[in-house]
């Protein structure tokens, strides 16, 4: 029967963080199982920016390493081609009074780690993204050093140089059990093949609860439908990310030239549906219209939808469990998992292989939503 | 003719050469190759390049033609502007 030393369920960008970051620890013997096709869930429909202005201390300070990754991932993954990293910043529109104050807070906040992020009034937002209805918002957060990341390019260098470390892929080949002995993992099975194992991640994404279901330990997520457009590619015309929580939209264009725009559908149900609606087109066009002016005169060519795996507190569960030893899980990233995947890694090395975690990765324990115990919400999602 | 000379994909300018290279390295679906290359998310939605890969993938890996998946179609049939969908959707509202 096969062995390995950690079974990794999913090859999203978490999975794939976590097996390059185990394998260049000296890990032997790691095995990464996907149940379709290279990116195929979430890491493949997210909108390919990468951010570090958020409202809660964890948040900013898991994307702020994030980013210092990005900067070096090429040279450090050995990348034979580029991920595509474009800093050209993100610009957060306030369209009311309130919304005014609460990222006044957020930008001290963020500032006070080091996060290079300030408060712009319309004229200054208007000398970045020119093409701005400067009617539609009140003020408006930029930094400079957020922006775009290409998924599949990302995903491809943690892939590529996890294989040359010697960690094993199977593709299209799906993880149906996971027998558990004396509170400890035992074994995977697969509908291909049954592997010894004593560790296993979960990094499944939009099927993370299923997961956890699989060894009997409930982890509170739920997966939600987020739909996306992308258009024709055009010529360069807006550097930043344009986003706005209040008008419910994110729009950048991406270094290929096409533009990349989502919303959320505030009446969406838990559910792994991922398919494209009228609705949703209906309502990003007129919201792209009324902020985005210039943009909405290009054509849209596709649509697509993908899976948040979404916590109670909008951050991320990174963690291990009491109950079954040798389970860890990545999951509950509430639609940020692409953008904080490179310290999702790290933090699962440390936690993997036993090693002192971080003061602040500890409010990424599962076990924080026990009792009910009140923590930081992260309110800057769209 | 240079395998490099011959355009597969004309929306992303990717050619034979590159689509070989990616079968060489293991991506051997059409939803591999889209992700890896770009084929099929132009403008033409693979309207174009979906049966020239779709032999190239079958030869590639000796099988029939016909048992090589092509890639899920998504809306839209063709390109739209998006002030033209928020101009009819305002019409309706009315």
């Amino acid at each position: 029967m096969n062995k390995a030393s950690i079974v990794i369920v999913g090859a999203g960008i978490s999975g794939l963080s976590a097996a390059y970051n185990l394998a260049k620890a000296g890990m032997k013997d790691v095995v990464v199982i996907d149940k379709d096709y290279f990116t195929n869930g979430a890491t493949g429909r997210c909108g390919a920016g990468v951010r570090q202005q958020w409202a809660t201390k964890l948040n900013c300070i898991l994307a702020k390493k994030s980013i210092e990754f990005f900067a070096r991932a090429n040279q450090e993954l050995n990348y034979h081609k580029d991920i595509e990293f474009k800093q050209e910043g993100y610009l957060i529109l306030a369209t009311n009074e309130k919304e005014d104050l609460q990222f006044s807070k957020n930008v001290k906040l963020q500032n006070s780690i080091g996060i290079e992020s300030e408060k712009l009034t319309i004229e200054e937002a208007l000398k970045i993204v020119p093409h701005l209805n400067k009617d539609a918002f009140v003020s408006a957060t930029f930094c400079k050093t957020d922006g775009h990341v290409n998924p599949f390019l990302m995903s491809e260098a943690y892939y590529l140089e996890a294989k040359r470390l010697g960690v094993q892929f199977y593709f299209f080949e799906e993880v149906k059990s996971i027998i558990v002995k004396d509170k400890t993992i035992y074994k995977v099975v697969t509908d291909k093949r049954e592997i010894l194992t004593d560790k296993v991640l979960n990094a499944a994404g939009g099927f993370a609860k299923e997961v956890g279901e699989m060894v009997g330990v409930d982890i509170p997520v739920f997966s939600e439908n987020h739909e996306i457009l992308v258009t024709e590619p055009t010529k360069p015309m807006q550097g930043p990310m344009v986003m706005s929580f209040s008008k419910n939209i994110y729009c950048q264009q991406v270094p290929h030239g096409s533009f990349l725009m989502g919303r959320s559908n505030p009446d969406a149900k838990p559910s792994h549906d991922i398919s494209s609606s009228f609705e949703f087109l209906d309502e990003m066009a007129l919201t792209v219209s009324d902020i985005l002016p210039e943009v909405a005169k290009l054509r849209v060519i596709r649509t697509w939808g993908g899976s948040y795996n979404v916590s109670p507190d909008r951050q991320p569960i990174i963690s291990d469990t009491l109950l079954v030893k040798g389970f860890y899980m990545a999951c509950g990233f509430s639609g940020h998992g692409f953008m904080f995947a490179p310290i999702t890694g790290e933090l699962l090395r440390e936690m993997i292989l036993g090693q002192e975690l971080d003061e602040y990765a500890k409010d990424l324990h599962i076990d924080r939503f026990k009792d009910n115990i009140a923590t930081d919400y992260e309110h800057s999602v769209v | 003719m240079n395998k490099k000379d011959i355009i597969i994909c004309r929306c992303e300018d990717i050619t034979l050469a590159d689509i070989h290279e990616c079968l060489e390295m293991g991506y051997e679906t059409f939803e591999d190759l889209k992700r890896i290359l770009r084929v099929g998310m132009g403008p033409c939605q693979s309207q174009n390049c979906a049966h020239l890969i779709q032999t190239e993938i079958a030869n590639y890996l000796k099988i029939n033609r016909e048992d090589v998946k092509l890639q899920k179609t998504r809306p839209l049939i063709t390109g739209v502007v998006l002030k033209d969908i928020a101009k009819a959707k305002e019409q309706e509202d009315e």
